[in-house]
């Protein structure tokens, strides 16, 4: 199926995603989008079949700072497993920074995973018998990264997100803001070209909500390409962009 | 991943729950400290056996009639009086000797010379009769006087040897006086006190007289059994040959008993206690397995959020399945190498015990780790498997 779709652009597969160091933030280039989604579906094999994304369209260029918004049950989940690879499409291409993931092996999606994309979750799945350093480090582990160093670059992600001093509190003594905090760090290890948060402040008060949005400003200021599901209209109102879905449709709400 | 941080994330996954992880591998350190115990124990066993077995064993040949295998009378005749002579002309016999156990109906035996009021004068004591051979065919070793010898019991001399301890109760230290004590009525002169025997020892609490003044004192029928010294390493050729030479006609009314073959024994003694002992620790082993693999199954369904975790940091089946066989596996050698201790205290324990010096083939506290850390391995299969088949999405959507 993919080889029956257009290119999506036509400048040679040059590109580099190997980008190393904290300190080299990937810097908007608007020429070539970060992912590009043509004509994706997502049917889900149940009796009926559940069409949660129909041909959606999407294209996010690097320094992007997009909400995805949308009902439950509309299919905001399966676009986010899509565009993180964790889950493939039934039809359509999927185009991270040009290469085609839709159509590579389980394993080549996984290097994909750990190469490419960072996660945030709503539940911020952080190892609760780790310290917030080892927790930002695991990162690291699946991606290849030099043993060397790491507790450097880990270190230094924490920085980023302003939790350096809680380097070796262990989850259950983080606040829920702090948690989240961790959690972004450690999406942040390893340069991701896209940061997916799925709700990240479902479960946070106002207060780290509001801290929150200041360091996702800070982080698109940078460059860092940012995707963020939530359902939160004071969350989607920081974005630069919000794409909205219904159905399984997508449309764009602002530019 | 590197196999360093493989080990590392493993190693966290256990120490995070330590008190888990000691109950679980519980199984299989009693299954292998029972393994090195029982190994330990049998090899410690047969190699006291065989400790045992010296030359005088080794050399020990004792024949008795079949009990009641004709009617008690014909049975109780069938060892010749001549059997000292018969199997002389064996070869292998370095010495034999017939010896009975006299029936002096119920007399009561009384030395002379000491008439003490207070003290028990009379007292009973089994009375034996032996021919000549028997006293080299037992080692035995005179403090003082002679053995009567074949003229003794040709004239049926009431003559008598004193065994150490059937002297101290007659209260007889020396033949300086030369002692004579009364068995029943009949008055009998001491001719010998026995220090030692090295075989029969019943020698020592009783009253020995030659086969002839048994025979026409107290009518003993025939001779009990034969004691046989044979050369070192005649035993085989002395049980095939004497109960022929001692009863060429009815030679299966005769048992014979006879030293077992120190390796066979000690093949026997091992096989005995392993047999049922391994089987005990395999069966701990197998509740030991079952164990880790039901708490590893229970840890990967707990862990689903921390395998979709890992999924999205881009962790491949492979590494979720490395990492739970490496946990198991761990749990399996950290309960061997515990079982082996304990098992290895066990034996040392039993030795110092029992004065038994301990033995251990050196192979198996080497080796008995990695039983269990097999056990590990082959237990975590499974579940590691199972985490491994976990769909990211799942996994991130059931997990927290």
């Amino acid at each position: 199926m993919a080889e029956t779709m257009p290119e999506p652009s036509s400048e040679p597969e040059t590109l580099s995603t190997d980008l190393t160091g904290v300190d080299a933030w990937p810097i908007a280039t608007p020429g070539r989008p970060v992912v590009e989604l043509r004509g994706v579906s997502r049917t889900f094999g149940s009796v009926p079949p559940v069409e949660a994304l129909r041909e959606v369209d999407l294209l996010i260029y690097p320094g992007d700072w997009v909400a995805i918004v949308g009902p439950s049950g509309s299919g905001k989940s399966t676009l986010l497993n899509v565009l993180g690879c964790l889950d493939r499409p039934t039809a359509g291409a999927y185009f991270i920074d040009g290469i085609d993931v839709a159509g590579l092996s389980e394993g080549e999606r996984t290097a994909a995973r750990a190469r490419s994309i960072g996660f945030v979750f709503q539940a911020f799945h952080l190892l609760a018998h780790r310290t917030a350093l080892e927790n930002v480090m695991l990162a690291e582990m699946y991606a290849g990264g030099e043993r060397a160093g790491r507790r450097e670059r880990a270190l230094a992600a924490l920085e980023r997100v302003g939790l350096a001093h809680r380097r070796d509190f262990l989850p259950t003594r983080l606040s829920g803001g702090e948690q989240q905090r961790v959690a972004i760090a450690r999406a942040l290890l390893g340069t991701p070209r896209l940061l997916l948060c799925d709700e990240p402040t479902g479960n946070l008060d106002s207060a780290s909500t509001e801290s929150l949005m200041l360091l996702f400003d800070a982080l698109a200021r940078q460059g860092l390409t940012l995707v963020v599901v939530t359902h939160d209209e004071g969350v989607a109102g920081h974005a630069r962009r919000i794409v909205r879905i219904v159905d399984g449709r997508l449309s764009e709400v602002s530019e | 991943m590197t196999a360093r941080d493989l080990l590392s994330e493993a190693g966290a996954g256990l120490i995070a729950r330590p008190a888990r992880v000691a109950l679980t591998v519980l199984g299989t350190v009693i299954g292998v400290a029972a393994l090195v115990a029982t190994l330990g124990l049998s090899k410690t066993a047969g190699s006291q056996i065989v400790g045992r077995f010296s030359a005088v064993a080794a050399t020990d040949v004792v024949i008795t009639p079949v009990p009641g295998a004709l009617g008690g009378s014909r049975a109780a005749t069938v060892i010749p009086w001549d059997a000292e002579a018969r199997l002389s002309r064996l070869n292998g016999v370095a010495a034999a000797g017939t010896l009975s156990d006299v029936d002096v109906r119920g007399a009561l035996v009384r030395s002379v010379p000491i008439n003490d009021p207070l003290g028990q004068t009379e007292v009973q004591l089994p009375v034996k009769a032996a021919s000549v051979g028997v006293w080299r065919a037992v080692r035995a070793r005179l403090t003082a006087g002679r053995f009567p010898d074949a003229g003794h019991s040709a004239r049926a001399n009431r003559t008598v040897v004193l065994g150490r301890n059937a002297a101290r109760r007659l209260g007889i230290q020396s033949l300086d006086q030369q002692p004579a004590i009364f068995i029943g009525d009949r008055l009998y002169q001491v001719s010998g006190l026995l220090s030692s025997v090295e075989r029969q020892p019943s020698l020592l609490g009783s009253l020995t007289i030659p086969n002839g003044t048994a025979r026409r004192e107290f009518n003993l029928a025939a001779p009990g059994s034969v004691q046989i010294e044979t050369d070192i390493g005649a035993v085989e050729v002395v049980v095939r040959q004497a109960p022929r030479a001692l009863s060429p006609d009815a030679p299966e009314l005769l048992r014979v008993a006879a030293p077992p073959d120190p390796e066979t024994l000690r093949a026997g003694v091992e096989s005995d206690l392993n047999a049922l002992f391994l089987l005990l620790g395999a069966v701990s082993l197998l509740v030991g397995a079952l164990g880790i693999a039901n708490v590893t199954l229970v840890s990967v369904l707990e862990r689903v959020g921390e395998i979709g975790l890992r999924r999205a940091l881009g962790a491949a089946r492979r590494h979720i399945a490395a990492q739970f066989l490496v946990e198991s596996g761990v749990m399996g050698l950290l309960g061997g190498i515990v079982g082996t201790a304990l098992g290895v205290l066990v034996v040392v324990a039993v030795s110092a015990g029992r004065t038994w010096t301990p033995v251990l083939d050196p192979w198996v506290p080497l080796a008995a780790p990695f039983v269990g850390g097999l056990i590990g391995l082959v237990s975590g299969t499974y579940p590691a498997l199972r985490a491994a088949a976990l769909e990211p999405v799942d996994a991130l959507r059931a997990g927290t």
